[in-house]
């Protein structure tokens, strides 16, 4: 069985949170679909308002609180990341965006990800489209094709299996199958040089 | 001072290890007075404080160099020149010398002179300038930095060495059969620290030339500090310049120290609080946690930075940053009093004492100057 490490960005600020539950239900669709490919994922949940200050000192100062360092550590040692905002005015959480603004630019390149958000409203399913996906293009991850979201409609009690649960189970299909034909992630060492001295001279 | 190519320096220079202060030059409002002092005013105190630096017994008076405000300090031989000619024993370096800008053929001439008018105390210490709007101003682009910094060094490293230079690089115009005067003192080039706070190139440019590495210790947690150092040492040993604990590491640091340490935490917090770089950020006790900042008594600031020696292993000089984010002259100078008469002799004295014999001492002109003509001698 291949042992993977999938992480898991939630940046829903009320408790408990519907965007923490749209993400519990990606990464335990993504852990079933995995297993059924001989894949056994390990599965590590960052809170980002539990690091909010964090993030925020990080911008202001130029380096990560132990614990920010330790969940963006997690985030560059992912085999893949499911990475889930609430949409406020038209797009992103800001906790949501300053997190990936202090996540190092190559720190994402290859890898898989999902994404997801929440709203109120379906009106705002699109931000998906013209705001995550154009933030994980940049950071050159590979974002599955099916993105999820779930409004307030789609936690109402006759939508149990209905569309969302469709699309949970399509997206993490979609993503078990990146993770699938990857090698585990390799961590690049910041420290370490290279080419020779000699050659840069 | 320099007679007959023997350098006289004071005992006091042969220290095992080096204690001084840096400056950013950085002119800031006083967030508890509002009083924000002018450019002049700056400029005579950054004097007093080298001065005083001297008077306290402090070894190094270090101080940056920028070209953009809120910063005073654009010429630092002119200013480290004037405080070379009121002092006797004091260490002049910069915090730093922007390699990457300045015309190495300019710091090559301008240091040697200050070289010769201060009778040897002086070293440099480079770096790149991470303020992208400054490079344009004279000609240069951030994004070429490293190679700039690389370029450009191996040039100064070359106009100090060798008395005739033929040369060509990319960044600026070709030399031929040209001499760079003058030439330094008694033939021993100034010595040089590279700083950086996140660049291995430069740890490895360090190493490479078997030149001291600075790490700025300030704003990173020491962890940080640790594999930058780690790096530089490793490399250093790989280029055969001696064993990794040989290598000459210079570490920064940031404290405040009142004899009753709830009153260092109740003066400095206004200062902390609004400070450029780091204020509105972290509570002071975060920082005072994640980085070297250590707000309390003399003995707290004792502790915390023979604390530093477990994760760089022995090193060979210490600089502390005092003049910056407000602080009035008064207590700046309070400041250096208590590093001077209370924090210094106990370091000099606790690490000298765990320092092993083949760990050099901080390199000053003499050493330099005794090692070339060993050096000599062995080859005659």
């Amino acid at each position: 069985m291949k042992q993977r490490t999938l992480v898991v960005v939630s940046s829903g600020l009320s408790q408990p949170s519907s965007t923490r539950l749209l993400a519990d239900q990606l990464a335990a669709a993504t852990v079933a679909d995995a297993a059924e490919r001989d894949i056994e994922l390990r599965v590590e949940v960052i809170e980002l308002r539990d690091l909010a200050h964090d993030i925020m000192n990080n911008l202001l100062t130029g380096f990560p609180p132990a614990n920010l360092r330790k969940a963006l550590d997690a985030v560059i040692g992912a085999d893949a990341l499911i990475a889930v905002s609430p949409i406020f005015s038209a797009s992103y959480a800001g906790l949501f965006k300053s997190f990936f603004d202090v996540v190092d630019k190559d720190a994402l390149v290859d890898k898989p990800v999902l994404i997801a958000a929440t709203a109120g409203t379906a009106r705002h399913s699109l931000a998906l489209e013209h705001s995550l996906r154009p933030l994980f293009a940049y950071l050159r991850a590979v974002t599955v094709p099916t993105s999820v979201f779930a409004a307030t409609d789609d936690w109402g009690s006759d939508s149990a299996d209905g569309f969302l649960q469709s699309r949970v189970s399509r997206a993490a299909q979609e993503l078990v199958t990146e993770i699938d034909r990857r090698e585990p992630v390799e961590i690049v060492d910041p420290f370490a040089l290279n080419h020779s001295f000699r050659d840069m001279l | 001072m320099s007679v007959n190519g023997i350098v006289e320096v004071p005992a006091k220079k042969e220290r095992v290890m080096q204690f001084g202060i840096f400056s950013v030059s950085d002119i800031t409002t006083d967030p508890t007075t509002g009083h924000t002092p002018s450019e002049n005013e700056r400029i005579k105190n950054i004097v007093t404080i080298a001065k005083h630096a001297e008077e306290v017994g402090l070894d190094v008076f270090a101080l940056g160099e920028h070209h953009n405000e809120p910063f005073f300090s654009s010429s630092p031989t002119t200013t480290l020149g004037y405080i070379a000619a009121q002092t006797e024993t004091l260490q002049l370096s910069t915090a730093t010398t922007l390699i990457t800008t300045n015309d190495p053929v300019k710091i090559a001439e301008d240091y040697a002179m200050l070289q010769h008018l201060s009778g040897g105390r002086i070293d440099l210490m480079m770096g790149r300038g991470n303020t992208g709007p400054v490079y344009p101003w004279f000609g240069k682009d951030i994004r070429a930095g490293i190679p700039l910094a690389i370029e450009n060094y191996a040039l100064l490293h070359q106009l100090w060495r060798e008395h005739v230079v033929d040369w060509q690089g990319k960044f600026r115009t070709p030399l031929q059969s040209f001499t760079s005067t003058p030439r330094p003192l008694d033939g021993v080039p100034p010595f040089v620290w590279h700083g950086s706070i996140r660049s291995p190139e430069i740890a490895e440019q360090a190493a490479y030339y078997g030149d001291g590495f600075f790490a700025n210790h300030i704003f990173w947690p020491k962890e940080h500090t640790q594999r930058m150092i780690g790096l530089y040492r490793e490399r250093f040993a790989h280029y055969g310049h001696g064993d990794p604990d040989q290598a000459i590491v210079g570490l920064g640091g940031q404290v405040f120290m009142r004899k009753n340490s709830q009153d260092a935490v109740k003066e400095f917090r206004p200062y902390f609080d609004n400070a450029p770089v780091y204020g509105h950020g972290p509570t002071m006790e975060d920082f005072t946690r994640e980085t070297p900042l250590t707000v309390g008594s003399p003995q707290q600031v004792i502790d915390r930075t023979l604390g530093f020696r477990d994760y760089v292993g022995d090193y060979q000089r210490q600089l502390f940053l005092m003049d910056h984010a407000g602080l009035p002259l008064k207590t700046v100078l309070e400041q250096l009093d208590l590093l001077g008469e209370e924090v210094v002799p106990v370091l000099r004295k606790e690490f000298a004492a765990l320092k092993p014999a083949h760990v050099p001492d901080a390199p000053t002109h003499a050493s330099l100057l005794a090692a070339k003509t060993a050096k000599e001698e062995v080859s005659a």
